[in-house]
């Protein structure tokens, strides 16, 4: 009887153990948004803040996905090597952009107001940049990548309507097109940005 | 009055088949725009010389516009706060008849009431009362608004010394401002008035712009040190923007096509 029980109970807590809870798009942003405000008004040096910055985007954030789409229609005639080398570059070049772009904020405060979801892949989340005497409020919106809602991922902010993984590929897609079509144009501009 | 507006769309449509005909010739970039109805493209019908133009402009904003928005970052906040709400009330001027246009008919009734009381218990627009008696500040509307609203395409898309980007459509709107559709180029401009200068009109423009870049400061440091080609992000939004704005969208699950992502799984 002993023996049953404890094979009941290690049955359990195996189960529970791969019970996994869909996580709410809402909560992945509040999420990452209350451990960045964290990092940011910390004391920490730039340095060390840059490197937890990368952590919450790596995990987080679909770099892959956002890469991919960057690439647009050149991504059809890339082959296997230079999509690999492609992965790296943009992995780099993203977390690079990422966090310069966010060290030079103390405290943002974003507050989640909504989410839509728009299919079974893909999860609007609507928040607010709050206002700070130097600017004013801005509106930001979070495509967040469903298709395993267990594990939700960023692929896109969409700043007062602007879409900035638009705006990156159509950046990608002119360094390509003003050098003939060339990618490997992209990779040479991507690898300058990094030693930059 | 209806006779003088249609000779004046007249007009402009002609003048807007003429340039798009004559920058079309040199068309070579093309760029997505997302619409409703799916995706089109806009060219960039000079890029070699917009990129030059573009370059003028951006060694212009650092020598003249990016210092004086920082020195007008500086002035105390409530003066700020007061000189971009007298700045937006002056744009009533425009966005109402653009709302009559658009048969936005509540926006225009709202903002006429924005500007009355604004203008006066709120002194020439430095108090937004208005919003106070919960009469909500509106998206402002233009005349290149107005004509992609009534279906006319952006034609190419080019930079202008000084004033930055724009497209062959939102260069004919803006004619229309000088052509009588702006009632503050009317009173300071076009017309002599004992009340005011014409270097009053380009005044509040300057101020506009360095009202705009003050807000803008860090956002733009950021597109610029993150940017790998910066003509091309400025292009890709100020895009966006005026389809958003055209579109008076204001759910980013409207704007964006997820056809553009159906390809990445």
């Amino acid at each position: 009887m002993k023996i049953l029980k404890l094979v009941l109970v290690i049955f359990v807590s195996f189960l529970s153990s791969n019970i996994s809870l869909a996580k709410n798009p809402s909560d992945l942003i509040n999420d990452i948004v209350n451990e960045a405000s964290l990092i940011l008004k910390s004391s920490d040096p730039v340095e060390s803040k840059i490197i937890k910055l990368n952590d919450i985007a790596e995990r987080s954030v679909d770099i892959n996905g956002i890469g991919m789409y960057a690439l647009g229609k050149h991504k059809k005639s890339m082959s296997e090597d230079e999509k690999t080398k492609y992965k790296k570059l943009f992995k780099s070049y993203f977390l690079k952009s990422f966090s310069s772009r966010l060290v030079d904020y103390t405290d943002p405060k974003i507050n989640v107001v909504s989410q839509k979801k728009i299919n079974e892949k893909y999860t609007i989340v609507n928040s607010i940049l709050e206002a700070t005497s130097k600017r004013p409020q801005v509106k930001i919106d979070w495509r967040i990548y469903t298709k395993n809602p267990d594990k939700p991922l960023i692929r896109d902010l969409i700043v007062e309507g602007l879409s900035l993984a638009r705006t990156q590929k159509e950046e990608f897609n002119s360094v390509i097109q003003n050098n003939d079509g060339n990618l490997n144009s992209l990779f040479k501009t991507l690898e300058e940005f990094l030693i930059k | 009055m209806n006779k003088i507006f249609s000779i004046l769309i007249i007009i402009l449509f002609s003048q807007f088949q003429l340039l798009n005909a004559i920058a079309a010739s040199d068309g070579e970039v093309e760029i997505s725009s997302k619409k409703s109805d799916g995706q089109k493209v806009v060219k960039d019908c000079f890029e070699t010389v917009n990129r030059g133009i573009f370059a003028f402009n951006q060694g212009l904003d650092k020598a003249l516009f990016k210092p004086l928005a920082k020195g007008y970052r500086k002035l105390p906040q409530p003066i700020r706060s007061g000189t971009s709400n007298a700045l937006n009330n002056l744009g009533n001027v425009v966005t109402i008849p653009n709302n009559i246009l658009q048969g936005q008919i509540k926006d225009a009734s709202m903002n006429s009431l924005r500007f009355i009381i604004n203008s006066t218990l709120g002194i020439a627009g430095i108090f937004d009362v208005a919003s106070y008696y919960g009469i909500e500040k509106r998206d402002r509307e233009d005349y290149g608004q107005t004509l992609g609203a009534l279906g006319v395409g952006e034609g190419c898309y080019f930079v202008l010394p000084v004033l930055g980007p724009t497209t062959v459509r939102d260069s004919i709107g803006s004619l229309a401002n000088v052509a009588g559709g702006d009632a503050w180029y009317n009173v300071t401009v076009a017309n002599n008035t004992q009340y005011f200068n014409e270097s009053d009109y380009y005044f509040t423009r300057v101020l506009s712009g360095v009202d705009f870049r003050a807000k803008n400061l860090e956002a733009f440091d950021s597109l610029e040190n993150t940017s790998i080609d910066l003509y091309a992000s400025i292009r890709s939004l100020y895009l966006q923007d005026r389809q958003r704005k055209i579109e008076n969208i204001d759910q980013a699950t409207e704007t964006m096509s997820d056809e553009d992502w159906e390809e990445i799984d």
